[in-house]
């Protein structure tokens, strides 16, 4: 640890799942039990050596970790300025980073004795990853799903209908995340007794905040690693996505206290956040209440939930995880932001540069990284978050280049 | 603090009778129809008048609540409106106790002590929050009870016995017991297990219990109202108005006449008991 304790940013959340103004548990009554002996149960899991041993295994057997570092050699000579790396957390099992969670929250519900896995899903990643290892552990999966990400992201229905679990339409409200999370929560209030809800990022309720964290962080922990061994020092800069935020926070929390390590939280910039069309809650929302925590949301002059707008369903919700707004207004963190447009280019750069597809979602991250790596020395070391692969967003992306499949 | 939630409760105790609790969406079908039902309801039985606050989204609401958010929020629907309706409501009626249930996040949008102050005002007797629980409330509680008003807890089946003391304590005017667990509108509760409900809520509490969630017409309250000392009534008129709307000149007529039955089904339910 390079600073004093007392100075930390890693000393978040408090017993009542406080980071600072934002998080907590602002949930219905009927959840509150349920709530505090999840935070229960996982604080004595997390304690326990034969947790981690477990969740070591899988990751390390089942899911393929460690991912790979890997030097972006061609893009960094286009670029011309910082060392681009990509931390290769689409080469998981599952294609992103959220198996790294629903691992550690299934092996929590399986301690807890629950009978039934319940998730929401934005893109499909968080609901792929659970039906994964539903099936894995044979226990019964319903997934909600906006009705409108349901049209937009096919391929990743037809994958949880494999696995055996059942998808949901969700028709309330805007038919999107944010009320497919309504619906996940609407069911969990009606199925108290034997349900665990496998939270997709690093928002929610607490414990869900930092538990989600703590699960995301291996990939952070694995860098300084990884780093150390391929340039014998830390990287100058950390660049990731933010929807929920939860492969960002994986990335950014093993060094948030290295305060030489620059970090880029980079949200989905829609039409541009002067068009009002966009879904950057910190750049473009306020503090609120939303599903179980405070936080920055978009929202009306009357607090009621805006709608997101975002080429990827992964990163088109109103809110965003309580530790990136507390980042925010601590302003360790720079939250910055990518348009449709810019993660379209940066999709194409990828595919031709480095003869990766990666998702749209990280392709946000990459279109900062394009703006920011050309300013940089050529001896800075910047680490991007390639977070998730884009075979589901072929369609999506070929439609908006106006291709016919 | 005594306001009128309290006299209304003393005087149904009184008279040895369950009290008719009514959900409405302030602004459903739209603002002025939404008015002039609730200056209607008194006159058909309501004892206590629970206004919905609409929101995007209602996370315990089941789809006909929803829909009647959404419904309100189309048509214009703000918290300052909703204050503007009870502010008009009082200009009437200085007894019927009103209570405003809802989300948070409006009103820590328009600024919660801004909001206690403002709601006191208009004449608002006590608040429902669904999702503020005990362990958040503070920061608007204490400016609710400061104008007046009485912070209403919401106990469940799932508030178990180490639990209760933190829900009970600093909650006033009823205690509104979720009959089962699940969203508005869903699953009925048996009458055993609400009588266990209640019965083990006033062990551990002096205050009237209300029991809601679930309760689909006039049999249903009035078994419930054996047990109770008063009964919520919510999707069920929610969806009555819904109803109705095709023929809106007739909606507040119709809308009462539903309501009158669940009342009178409500205040006679000892009585029939004894007799």
């Amino acid at each position: 640890m390079t600073k004093a304790a007392t100075n930390s940013f890693k000393q978040g959340p408090d017993e009542r799942g406080h980071f600072g103004l934002f998080g907590g548990r602002f949930v219905a009554e009927t959840l509150m039990p349920l709530i505090l002996e999840v935070e229960k149960a996982y604080t004595a899991a997390k304690a326990d050596p034969e947790f981690q041993k477990e969740l070591d295994y899988y990751m390390e057997h089942y899911a393929g970790r460690p991912s790979p570092l890997y030097f972006a050699k061609r893009l960094t000579a286009h670029l011309g300025g910082a060392k681009v790396y990509f931390k290769r957390d689409e080469l998981n099992h599952t294609g992103s980073h959220k198996i790294n969670n629903c691992m550690g929250q299934i092996l929590l519900a399986r301690r807890m004795g629950k009978k039934r896995i319940i998730a929401e899903t934005g893109a499909g990643q968080h609901g792929v990853a659970t039906a994964t290892v539903a099936a894995l552990f044979d226990l019964p999966c319903t997934v909600y799903m906006g009705a409108v990400d349901i049209e937009r992201q096919k391929p990743n229905v037809f994958r949880m209908k494999l696995l055996g679990a059942t998808v949901v339409p969700v028709k309330s409200g805007s038919h999107t995340l944010k009320d497919a999370m309504n619906e996940a929560l609407r069911d969990w209030v009606t199925n108290v007794e034997d349900t665990f809800y496998i939270i997709g990022t690093a928002a929610g309720p607490h414990p869900y905040p930092a538990m989600v964290r703590d699960f995301q962080s291996v990939i952070g922990k694995e860098l300084r690693q990884q780093m150390m061994k391929a340039e014998g020092r830390l990287p100058d800069s950390l660049v990731a996505c933010i929807g929920g935020g939860s492969n960002a926070i994986g990335l950014f929390y093993d060094f948030l206290d290295d305060a030489n390590i620059k970090m880029y939280g980079v949200e989905a910039g829609g039409h541009g956040i002067e068009t009002g069309k966009h879904a950057a809650s910190l750049n473009g929302g306020r503090p609120g209440v939303l599903h179980g925590n405070r936080t920055y949301l978009l929202q009306d002059a009357d607090g009621q939930i805006l709608e997101g707008d975002s080429i990827s369903a992964g990163l088109d919700y109103p809110g965003i995880g309580p530790e990136h707004s507390y980042l925010f207004d601590k302003k360790r963190v720079n939250y910055v932001y990518a348009t449709d447009k810019e993660a379209l280019s940066a999709f194409q750069l990828c595919c031709k540069m480095e003869g990766i597809i990666p998702a749209l979602e990280p392709s946000h991250a990459l279109a900062y990284v394009t703006k920011l790596a050309p300013t940089l020395p050529k001896d800075h070391i910047l680490v991007m978050n390639l977070c998730g692969r884009g075979d589901k967003d072929i369609f999506n992306v070929a439609d908006k280049l106006g291709v016919t499949l | 603090m005594s306001n009128r939630l309290d006299a209304c409760f003393t005087e149904l105790r009184k008279n040895n009778q369950a009290g008719f609790v009514s959900f409405t969406v302030a602004g459903d079908p739209d603002l002025e129809t939404s008015q002039k039902l609730l200056e209607a309801l008194p006159a058909a039985g309501v004892d206590v008048i629970e206004l919905g606050m609409p929101f995007t989204d209602p996370m315990a609401d089941g789809p006909a609540i929803q829909a009647a958010d959404l419904r309100a929020l189309a048509g214009g629907m703000t918290l300052t409106k909703t204050l503007g309706m009870v502010t008009a409501f009082r200009k009437t009626n200085s007894t019927t106790p009103v209570v405003l249930m809802g989300y948070y996040n409006p009103i820590y949008s328009y600024g919660a002590e801004k909001f206690a102050k403002d709601a006191g005002a208009a004449g608002v007797d006590g608040l429902i929050i669904v999702d503020l629980p005990p362990e958040e409330d503070e920061e608007f509680r204490l400016p609710a009870q400061k104008a007046g008003m009485h912070v209403i807890r919401l106990t469940t089946p799932t508030t178990n016995e180490k639990r209760l003391p933190t829900v009970l304590s600093n909650s006033g005017g009823f205690l509104y017991y979720v009959s089962i667990t699940g969203i508005t509108g869903a699953a009925t509760a048996t009458e055993q297990q609400v009588q266990q409900a209640v019965s083990r809520l006033k062990q551990h509490s002096q205050l009237p219990v209300a029991v809601g969630f679930g309760i689909k017409d006039a049999t249903a309250a009035q078994t419930v109202a054996r047990h109770a000392d008063a009964v919520v009534v919510g999707s069920a008129i929610v969806k009555k108005i819904e109803d109705n709307i095709p023929t809106k000149q007739d909606l507040v007529k119709n809308v009462c006449a539903y309501v009158e039955s669940l009342s009178a089904a409500v205040h006679k339910a000892r009585n029939k008991a004894a007799a």
